[in-house]
C-alpha cells in the first residue's frame, strides 16, 4: 500500500535527524537543509544512503542534488545559473520549488533550494 | 610516529567485511598524558576514543578502498554516530569488525564494532559502536586540487594486507 505523506514525512524526518543530529520540532516542512539544519556537503551523501536504506529505494546522488549542473560551465555564467542551466534544473528537479532561487540564480544560494518539504516530494516521486 | 591504529587484519572479505586487532601498550605515548596521576589520583591509562575511531576508521577504510582495488583515494568525511561502553586499557587487545553499508562511486557507508579481547580469559567485551562515511575525494573534489597518487594506501597499509596474505 502507497504511504501517505504524513508517513513519508515522518520517515524524512528520521533520516534528517539522524544525518544532522538535529531534533525532530527543527525538522519543519519549510526548513532548510543547510541554512537552518546546518547540513554540509557531505551529510548530502549520507542523506542519499539513509533514504535509500529507509525506503527501500535506490537514488543516484545527482537525481536529488545536481552539483554536476552547477558546476558545469554551460550553465554557469559569472556565478549565476543562465537560462539554459534553469531549464535544466526544473528538469532535474521536479520536486524542488525553485522560484524563489529563479530570482538570484546565484550558485551560492542554490542549497536553499533543499528544504525538508523538497525532500519528501522527491521520496514520493521515486515511490510512484 | 606511524599514523596507524592497527596491528593485523585478520580477514577482509571483499566488499563485506574487514576484522582488524590493534593491541594496547602500556608504553604507548599517548596513555602517558591520558591520563596522568593527578594529586591523591593515579594514573588512569586509557586509549583516547578518537582513537579508537581512528582504528576503525582504518580498518573500514581498507575495506572500502579494497573493493575498488585501492584505485580510489578513500577519506573519512563523516563519524555519523559513535557510542562507547568500556574503557580500552593496557594489556587488552581490540577487535575491529567493520561492515560495508552502502558503496557508489561518490562514497561508502560502513557499521562497525569493536570489542575489548581480555588475552586472560579469552572474553570479547562490546566496546563501540561506530558509524562511518567515506569519501572518494576524486568524485567530490569541489574545486580542489590533490595529488594524482594514492597517499591515502600508503605503504604501511600495504604491508599490513600483504602480511594478512590479502590479495
Amino acid at each position: 500500500m502507497a504511504m501517505t505523506q504524513d508517513e513519508v514525512f515522518g520517515k524524512v524526518q528520521e533520516v534528517l535527524e539522524d544525518a544532522l543530529g538535529v531534533d525532530d520540532d527543527e525538522v519543519t516542512p519549510d526548513a532548510k537543509l543547510v541554512g537552518d539544519l546546518g547540513a554540509e556537503s557531505i551529510d548530502f551523501l549520507d542523506i542519499v544512503f539513509r533514504l535509500e536504506k529507509a525506503f527501500d529505494i535506490k537514488i543516484e546522488q545527482s537525481e536529488l542534488f545536481p552539483e554536476n549542473v552547477l558546476n558545469d560551465p554551460k550553465y554557469v555564467n559569472d556565478g549565476e545559473v543562465t537560462d539554459t542551466g534553469m531549464e535544466e534544473l526544473r528538469k532535474r528537479l521536479p520536486h524542488a520549488d525553485l522560484s524563489e532561487f529563479e530570482q538570484s540564480r546565484k550558485v551560492e544560494d542554490f542549497s536553499n533550494v533543499f528544504t525538508v518539504d523538497a525532500i519528501v516530494k522527491f521520496v514520493q516521486t521515486k515511490l510512484g | 610516529m606511524r599514523w596507524i591504529w592497527i596491528d593485523r587484519i585478520l580477514s577482509l572479505d571483499r566488499g563485506e567485511r574487514c576484522v582488524a586487532i590493534k593491541n594496547i601498550a602500556a608504553g604507548e605515548d599517548v596513555l602517558f598524558d591520558h591520563f596522568p596521576a593527578h594529586g591523591d589520583r593515579p594514573a588512569q591509562p586509557v586509549l583516547p576514543n578518537t582513537l579508537i575511531i581512528e582504528g576503525m576508521a582504518q580498518t573500514a577504510g581498507i575495506l572500502v578502498g579494497h573493493a575498488n582495488d585501492f584505485a580510489e583515494k578513500v577519506i573519512l568525511a563523516k563519524i555519523g554516530r559513535a557510542t562507547f561502553t568500556a574503557d580500552a586499557r593496557p594489556g587488552y587487545t581490540l577487535r575491529h569488525t567493520a561492515t560495508l553499508d552502502r558503496l557508489d562511486a561518490s562514497g561508502a557507508a560502513t557499521t562497525g564494532v569493536t570489542e575489548l579481547l581480555d588475552p586472560a580469559t579469552g572474553e570479547a567485551t562490546p566496546l563501540a559502536t561506530i558509524e562511518l562515511m567515506f569519501s572518494h575525494i576524486d568524485h567530490n573534489r569541489a574545486g580542489l586540487a590533490f595529488p594524482e597518487h594514492n597517499f591515502v594506501f600508503t605503504s604501511q597499509f600495504m604491508d599490513l594486507l600483504r602480511d594478512a596474505g590479502v590479495k
